[in-house]
């Protein structure tokens, strides 16, 4: 079994269209949205969990860009600010995954972008405003 | 093995600093010390035990005197980077303070606000080198004409800025959890529900406090790491208390003592000083503290060998007993489990947090160590003693 979390962005042409239900009937993958928004001027954005053979992953993802979808991996976008951090530990309250975790006996934070699903709830957690998104920029553009 | 007993005073120790002769050791490495030698014959190796902190400390901020413009005001409404200062003193006196939200600031309108600039990034910035903006407003007076003074100014250009923070340096503080079933955003983090994490701040057996419990070896004058610098211990901190319940070995085990501490801000570095914003809490400053303890004698050594594993706090509902005013404990638990990451509560395996840097505690310590090392640190003679029981 092959996973990974994508990040998809939907031009405003075919924002309003069935497409990820056909992953399920034409690719039997199976998915975990994580994050959708639908922008001002109709971009739409999601981020989401794709779960499949890696045969069926790949004309997943080749049937997503032929009809125009942009395929991002996600783990590029949330950043860990190094130079702002200052390993208090407060985001791991907030990590769902795991993605952000101690290192002991050190006791700092770490940052495993594998893991990371995304969610931002670290964003906001964070005192020091060390993490960083950069896909709703991106999207705008 | 030293049979007499140990007596060393501060002058002796500044002697060795100064003959490079002193042996300074961190709180962590007199841990392993301590227990290995016994306090006595650590008494006898070590002259000085380096201490670090580094947690957001809210009662913090700086007297900045900004400079006339050309024609004098007596500036009584003053904002820098539109965070809004008091200017209830003289002309163009102000403090900044740490947690006060920039003008406009949503607060908690849409809970949880974010809190993204305040009083702690304005003295961030400023020591980062940023110049900053003032806007002063006045009404005018027969010696000072000027109605309004605009400025974009750099720290080094300031013709006075002081940190002068009234309470830092808690020397145990609570854990929180939170036991409702909505997730708390509080000074302490975020709290998930029922009981979803355990938040912990103070640094343990490295926080300068808890390495001298009762305040028995610093003062009004004891010189200290300092966001970066050379500061000194000023006072008691606000909400002071030494009164509070103490285990055999004199650690307290809830909040004691606080220290009001103070230093040159134009020599401190943006590494130590770091703006924070608690998420539907508000802004803070994250202050970088390191306070060397001599070691006098015996009893002195054997203070600073304490280790994660003595010393205790008091685990508080932050969900529904504290916003009551009701802090009685949930459980008590130590330093060394907290650190471990899980702790068994109410029967659960519950994840713990610490809000505050432990390896920036610990480089602090390392630093201060360097400096007494280097001789470029002399320990401060106290002038008043910290208030004790």
């Amino acid at each position: 079994m092959y996973s990974k979390i994508l990040l998809l962005r939907f031009p405003p042409n075919i924002v309003d269209k069935a497409i990820a239900v056909n992953l399920v009937k034409r690719f039997d993958l199976s998915f975990n949205i994580l994050k959708a928004t639908i922008y001002p001027r109709k971009e739409g954005m999601m981020v989401l969990e794709l779960t499949g053979t890696k045969k069926n992953y790949n004309l997943g993802i080749k049937y997503l860009k032929n009809i125009g979808v942009k395929v991002e991996s996600v783990s590029h976008d949330i950043r860990k600010n190094d130079d702002k951090c200052f390993h208090c530990g407060a985001c791991t309250a907030v990590c769902l995954t795991g993605a952000l975790y101690i290192e002991r006996p050190q006791m700092t934070v770490a940052f495993n972008e594998n893991k990371c699903s995304a969610c931002e709830l670290c964003v906001l957690a964070c005192p020091a405003n060390a993490m960083e998104v950069n896909f709703e920029r991106g999207i705008l553009e | 093995m030293a049979k007499s007993t140990i007596k060393k005073s501060i002058e002796e120790i500044n002697r060795k600093i100064k003959d490079g002769k002193v042996i300074v050791v961190t709180a962590d490495e007199m841990v392993e010390i301590v227990r290995k030698n016994g306090p006595r014959n650590a008494a006898a190796e070590v002259d000085v035990v380096t201490t670090g902190t580094f947690s957001p400390m809210c009662s913090s901020g700086a007297f900045i005197n900004f400079g006339q413009g050309k024609k004098p005001i007596k500036a009584n409404q003053v904002t820098v980077n539109d965070v809004p200062a008091y200017a209830g003193l003289a002309a163009v006196d102000i403090f900044i303070g740490a947690a006060e939200p920039v003008e406009d600031d949503p607060l908690n309108k849409v809970h949880p606000g974010q809190f993204k600039y305040g009083g702690g990034h304005v003295i961030h910035d400023l020591v980062s080198g940023k110049k900053v903006k003032i806007k002063g407003k006045s009404y005018t007076t027969d010696c000072y004409p000027s109605k309004e003074i605009r400025k974009q100014i750099r720290l080094k250009d300031l013709p006075y800025a002081v940190l002068v923070n009234p309470r830092n340096a808690c020397q145990n503080y609570n854990c929180a959890v939170n036991m409702t079933d909505k997730t708390k955003y509080t000074y302490m983090g975020v709290l998930k529900p029922k009981a979803g994490n355990i938040n912990y701040a103070t640094s343990g057996q490295l926080s300068p406090l808890l390495n001298d419990p009762y305040y028995k070896t610093i003062g009004m004058g004891t010189r200290i790491f300092l966001g970066g610098a050379q500061g000194y211990i000023a006072w008691d901190g606000t909400q002071h208390n030494p009164a509070a319940k103490r285990r055999s070995n004199g650690v307290p085990i809830e909040a004691a003592g606080t220290l009001m501490v103070m230093g040159n801000l134009k020599e401190m570095d943006p590494r130590w000083l770091v703006g924070v914003s608690m998420l539907g809490y508000g802004c803070s400053l994250a202050v970088g503290i390191g306070i060397p303890i001599p070691i006098l004698d015996e009893e002195i050594a054997l203070y600073t060998g304490v280790s994660d594993e003595e010393i205790y706090t008091q685990i508080i509902d932050y969900g529904a007993d504290y916003p009551k005013g009701d802090t009685k404990s949930l459980g008590e638990v130590n330093y060394a489990e907290l650190k471990s990451g899980s702790i068994i509560f109410n029967g659960q395996e519950t994840q713990t947090v610490p809000i505050s840097s432990y390896s920036r505690a610990r480089e602090i310590a390392t630093i201060l160590k360097e400096w007494i090392h280097s001789g470029k640190f002399l320990l401060g003679q106290p002038q008043r003693p910290i208030t004790s029981i």
